[in-house]
């Protein structure tokens, strides 16, 4: 059971900190195929 | 950010509160046209004197073959206006063929930024996708995984738990080390999280909008792709983690065939010997890492769009060994936009991840409800020597001479000869 609980806890920080990296490196469409100029929001 | 997390909070209420099915089995109007020979017949353009017709549009976006000749030969000089009148030609300059060229993404386009992707300013291939994935993706994706659970519930009804043979001994044996659940559990949880944001996204706009509304469907797909995206690198690393685990315990051997003439004990009465994996987890283990691996892989293609085609060459690879001859197809298409490699990346993603979820509802099962103390090895990690020695004989006897060794040693390292 503990080992299970630690494999979600480090499910939740993998995501949690893959968010912010990939974010950090603008990787989404919105970023790379857009600019100030284009309006998606 | 916010936005995102009670994106993310609402996804997983949704999610457990009541997963979505995949009943409508309504067809799409293009693949019953498709079908219908009458509709392969050239139509009659003497309406547009000769020029394409509605007909030929919507030919094309249902991804039908269109003879496009007929376009050329469009005019007669002799009937043509004067070059310098109003509605004149001009001359050797044609502008219908570079407005084909734009058409048919033929044109030498050059573009300031943006690469390939920019270059391609009409193409219809995604309309193949489109119907694809309102046909034949949903439909038989949906009824791939309910037939799974049906054929479990059908199969728990006739056959019911496999039960221990005996009583329990009470004595445990390791099976599973803390990293190799942890590992395990990490890929679980990842995967369930990928599946369910996954069929989220491909039947929310069936099974939720017209019933809870296109606004928390919204809402509900952004939180579903916040999470799909994210998790998604769990996913891999824990792929990573079991294969380097387990690769060497899942090699096949002979032990496998035995395994497979008993299927694992339904025929007989015997438990087939088994090492620390028989052959059916050999089996869900090679699924998880080639499938898994192969979503992986179109998943990193879809998360940054047009920077990992993989179409193209795979395509080509397979036109030179000759595959597509094997089923009787010609060669497949290696000339493709970036949209279209999105296209099929999207699509294969999909296709490999319905059979891999169908795999892993049997897992689940056999790991859970199926098979009594199959589920300590994965929870506790210790399991009953009398499932042990059931269920992984060899591996069993293995790890009993190695504890038996091991305590030999230890006592004699207590009292040394005097």
């Amino acid at each position: 059971m503990k080992a299970m609980m630690t494999g979600f806890a480090v499910t939740i920080v993998i995501s949690v900190g893959a968010y912010f990296v990939l974010n950090e490196m603008g990787f989404s469409s919105q970023d790379v195929f857009s600019g100030d100029n284009v309006r998606l929001d | 950010m916010l936005r995102s997390l009670a994106a993310l909070l609402l996804t997983l209420l949704f999610a457990f509160a009541g997963p979505a099915t995949a009943q409508e089995a309504a067809e799409a109007p293009g693949v019953a046209e498709a079908a219908d020979p009458a509709r392969a017949a050239a139509p009659d353009r003497s309406a547009t004197g000769g020029a394409q017709t509605l007909e030929d549009i919507l030919r094309r976006q249902r991804g039908e073959p269109v003879d496009n000749e007929f376009r050329r030969d469009f005019g007669e000089d002799n009937t043509a206006a004067g070059i310098a009148s109003q509605l004149g030609t001009l001359g050797g300059a044609s502008d219908p063929e570079l407005w084909r060229a734009l058409r048919f993404d033929e044109a030498n386009i050059t573009v300031s930024a943006g690469g390939d992707v920019e270059k391609v300013l009409m193409q219809d291939g995604g309309m193949a996708w489109y119907e694809f994935r309102q046909g034949p993706l949903k439909i038989y994706g949906g009824y791939l995984l309910l037939g799974t659970v049906g054929f479990l519930i059908l199969f728990f009804l006739l056959r019911g738990r496999i039960r221990i043979d005996g009583e329990k001994t009470g004595r445990t044996v390791t099976r599973f080390q803390f990293v190799e659940r942890m590992a395990h559990w990490i890929l679980a949880a990842s995967f369930i999280l990928l599946g369910i944001t996954g069929l989220l996204s491909l039947f929310g706009r069936w099974f939720i909008a017209p019933y809870v509304g296109k606004e928390f469907n919204s809402t509900l797909l952004i939180g579903s792709k916040f999470i799909h995206n994210n998790v998604s690198w769990a996913f891999m690393l824990a792929l990573v983690m079991v294969f380097v685990m387990w690769v060497w315990h899942n090699l096949p051997d002979r032990t496998d065939l035995k395994w497979f003439a008993q299927a694992g004990g339904i025929i007989g009465s015997k438990h087939p010997p088994a090492k620390k994996f028989n052959a059916g987890q050999k089996l869900i283990f090679w699924s998880v890492i080639l499938l898994g691996g192969s979503i992986s892989v179109s998943g990193l293609s879809l998360l940054f769009p047009f920077e990992l085609p993989l179409f193209a060459k795979t395509f080509a690879v397979m036109n030179d060994l000759g595959m597509p001859g094997w089923v009787g197809l010609g060669s497949l298409p290696t000339d493709l936009a970036p949209q279209e490699e999105m296209a099929l990346a999207q699509a294969w993603h999909a296709i490999v991840s319905f059979v891999l979820m169908a795999i892993i509802i049997a897992h689940i099962y056999i790991g859970s409800v199926g098979m009594e103390g199959a589920y300590d090895a994965m929870g506790s990690g210790e399991v009953d020597e009398a499932w042990a020695h059931q269920h992984h004989s060899i591996w069993y006897e293995r790890v009993k001479d190695k504890q038996m060794h091991e305590d030999n040693r230890a006592l004699a390292e207590r009292s040394p000869a005097e």
